[in-house]
């Protein structure tokens, strides 16, 4: 059953950068995982976080920015340790065909890549818009301009790395010039960014998929800890589509900590 | 003793509140902001109860916070929660709340508990306040519940400071005779009791050897404790006069209708979410109404306590 933690033994580790690592596993539920699910990670005597499936085949995989206490812990896991792990959880990405873009900004990257795998597979035609802080920040870049055949456009916060700015500015600027007729965007990064992503796509009449991050606790959709608008987004979400994100007026302006109180963001 | 009459087929009038049906949101479950508790009512629950509210804000347990055994689940929380304060936010969007809006609250002090009945008395949008007294995992509260002495004086406290709203008290089954705690929730001026609060529990993980849960303790909810529920249910029933909402494993229309024989007046829903969804109480609504006319009973108040015949 999913809901029962099981250990999993790390058969790699992979340093993607300076704060990213990801930690590759064998587990059967996750091979049968949609892109888009995440699992409740379980570091023993510390913390359980929830984590996108950032791989998913005959081998798995989580992807980790070392931010806190938890994911500290999670980087000093080695090939051989073990972690535990429940899940997989949430709905997952509706994959469309067609021509679709893809707006990231950084760690939220994780939960995309496996979607852009499949979206390639299934020959679409896929634009890739990601926005890191900086070029020491950034990860997976050759890994995407390998699967996409379409634009790929990086940004970073001081222009170390691509265009200077936002990626959900660059990303207003060009469907605004250039109005490319997309079928879905998919959207995951910091709320801030995704409400801006989505306040832009509502204008231009695109369909949105946007995986939503929130403190959790269960996991199973009864504790409430997760709440944003009138969802839950272990068991609602991760992933939402237009009339739901309409519904989230807090989205991107504050957040709930594990008291429920909100916190500006 | 207290009004209880039944409208029509699901409907239920107890404490003067009107609720469509007897599927109540339990405490603890969602009820932590005013989106979702509106969400639970759209969803088809009869009355809402909120998170457990206390005079200041509460982060909880870090996780592990719940583990899912299939046959029940084992939650330390920890009472999170925002503090009354702001939560009256979220109270002031649930105002014209078509269902019964019950104000679930623990204190540490009779001090604290004064000073949220005078606030709570002002609140337009509590319907009624159920007092929990029986969290398993929380010291200091989990001890009230425990004793008929602190019990009593607790609901009396809260009796003196709170004008114009029923009290619920909600019962711990984690003592030897709940029909002595029931009596006194009863003598300090409940005016209706749930039975019962989560069964005090714990899980080891045996491949560290260490209790699973952050908090260590927990509380069992789910199927696994229906019985016990039940018990409790009937052995209050036998002796007082008093409404009691049951609660603990209702998953199926077959669960509500053996908690109303055995004497509640409605019933409460958690666990079941978990496994069901928020579909849960449309569709126990209708395996309700189902069986009522399968068995000829024209209402709920029909069947009411009749285990209890002789």
């Amino acid at each position: 059953m999913k809901n029962v933690r099981r250990p999993v033994e790390v058969e790699a580790v992979v340093e993607e950068n300076f704060k990213i690592k990801t930690f590759l596993f064998k587990d059967k539920l996750c091979f049968k995982a949609r892109p888009g699910q995440f699992l409740m990670v379980w570091i023993v005597g510390v913390d359980e976080i929830p984590l996108s499936i950032s791989r998913i085949g005959d081998l798995c995989s989580v992807t980790v920015a070392k931010v806190g206490e938890a994911t500290e812990a999670m980087h000093r896991l080695k090939v051989g340790d073990r972690f535990y792990i429940r899940g997989p959880y949430g709905n997952g990405f509706r994959e469309g065909g067609g021509y679709v873009a893809i707006v990231a900004g950084g760690i939220g990257l994780a939960a995309l890549l496996p979607l852009v795998e499949r979206l390639n597979a299934s020959n679409c035609k896929i634009d890739v818009f990601i926005g890191f802080r900086s070029k020491s920040d950034a990860f997976w870049v050759d890994k995407l301009t390998g699967f996409i055949n379409g634009k790929l456009t990086i940004s970073t916060d001081d222009g170390s790395l691509g265009v200077k700015g936002l990626i959900s500015e660059v990303f207003r600027g060009y469907v605004k010039n250039f109005k490319p007729r997309y079928d879905m965007i998919y959207t995951c990064g910091p709320p801030a960014m995704i409400r801006q992503v989505f306040q832009d796509c509502k204008k231009m009449n695109y369909k949105v998929q946007a995986s939503l991050e929130a403190y959790m606790r269960c996991g199973i959709g009864i504790c409430g800890s997760c709440c944003l608008g009138p969802y839950r987004v272990c068991s609602d979400g991760p992933v939402f589509s237009n009339n739901q994100l309409t519904k989230m007026s807090e989205l991107g302006i504050y957040k709930r900590g594990p008291d429920g109180l909100k916190i500006p963001i | 003793m207290i009004n209880r009459k039944y409208n029509g087929f699901l409907d239920v009038e107890i404490l003067n509140l009107k609720f469509p049906n007897p599927l109540i949101l339990a405490a603890g479950i969602l009820g932590l902001t005013a989106p979702l508790l509106k969400r639970v009512v759209y969803s088809g629950a009869g009355g809402v109860v909120t998170k457990s509210i206390g005079l200041k804000s509460r982060e909880g347990y870090p996780n592990p916070t719940i583990v899912d055994l299939g046959y029940g689940l084992v939650n330390s929380m920890g009472l999170p929660n925002p503090g009354l304060k702001m939560f009256i936010e979220e109270l002031e969007e649930l105002k014209g709340l078509k269902v019964p809006l019950i104000l679930s609250i623990y204190a540490f002090s009779e001090e604290e508990l004064m000073t949220m009945g005078k606030i709570i008395s002002k609140l337009k949008a509590v319907s009624a306040v159920e007092l929990n007294v029986s969290c398993p995992h929380v010291g200091g509260i989990s001890e009230i519940g425990k004793s008929p002495e602190l019990v009593k004086s607790y609901v009396k406290t809260l009796k003196d400071n709170l004008s114009n709203k029923p009290i619920i008290v909600k019962l711990t089954p984690n003592v030897s005779d709940i029909t002595s705690i029931a009596m006194a929730a009863v003598n300090g001026g409940a005016d209706a009791l749930t039975a019962i609060n989560t069964v005090k529990s714990m899980v080891i993980d045996i491949e560290t050897g260490k209790p699973l849960l952050a908090g260590v303790f927990g509380g069992l909810s789910g199927p696994a404790i229906k019985p016990i529920a039940l018990r409790c249910v009937y052995e209050i029933t036998e002796t007082l006069d008093v409404p009691v909402f049951g609660c603990g494993g209702v998953e199926t229309a077959r669960d509500v209708i053996e908690f109303i024989m055995a004497g509640a007046v409605a019933v409460q829903i958690g666990s079941a979410i978990a496994r069901r969804g928020l579909r849960v109480f449309r569709e126990i609504s209708i395996e309700l109404k189902r069986f009522l006319e399968l068995k000829g009973f024209k209402s709920l108040e029909e069947v009411r306590g009749l285990a209890h015949r002789r």
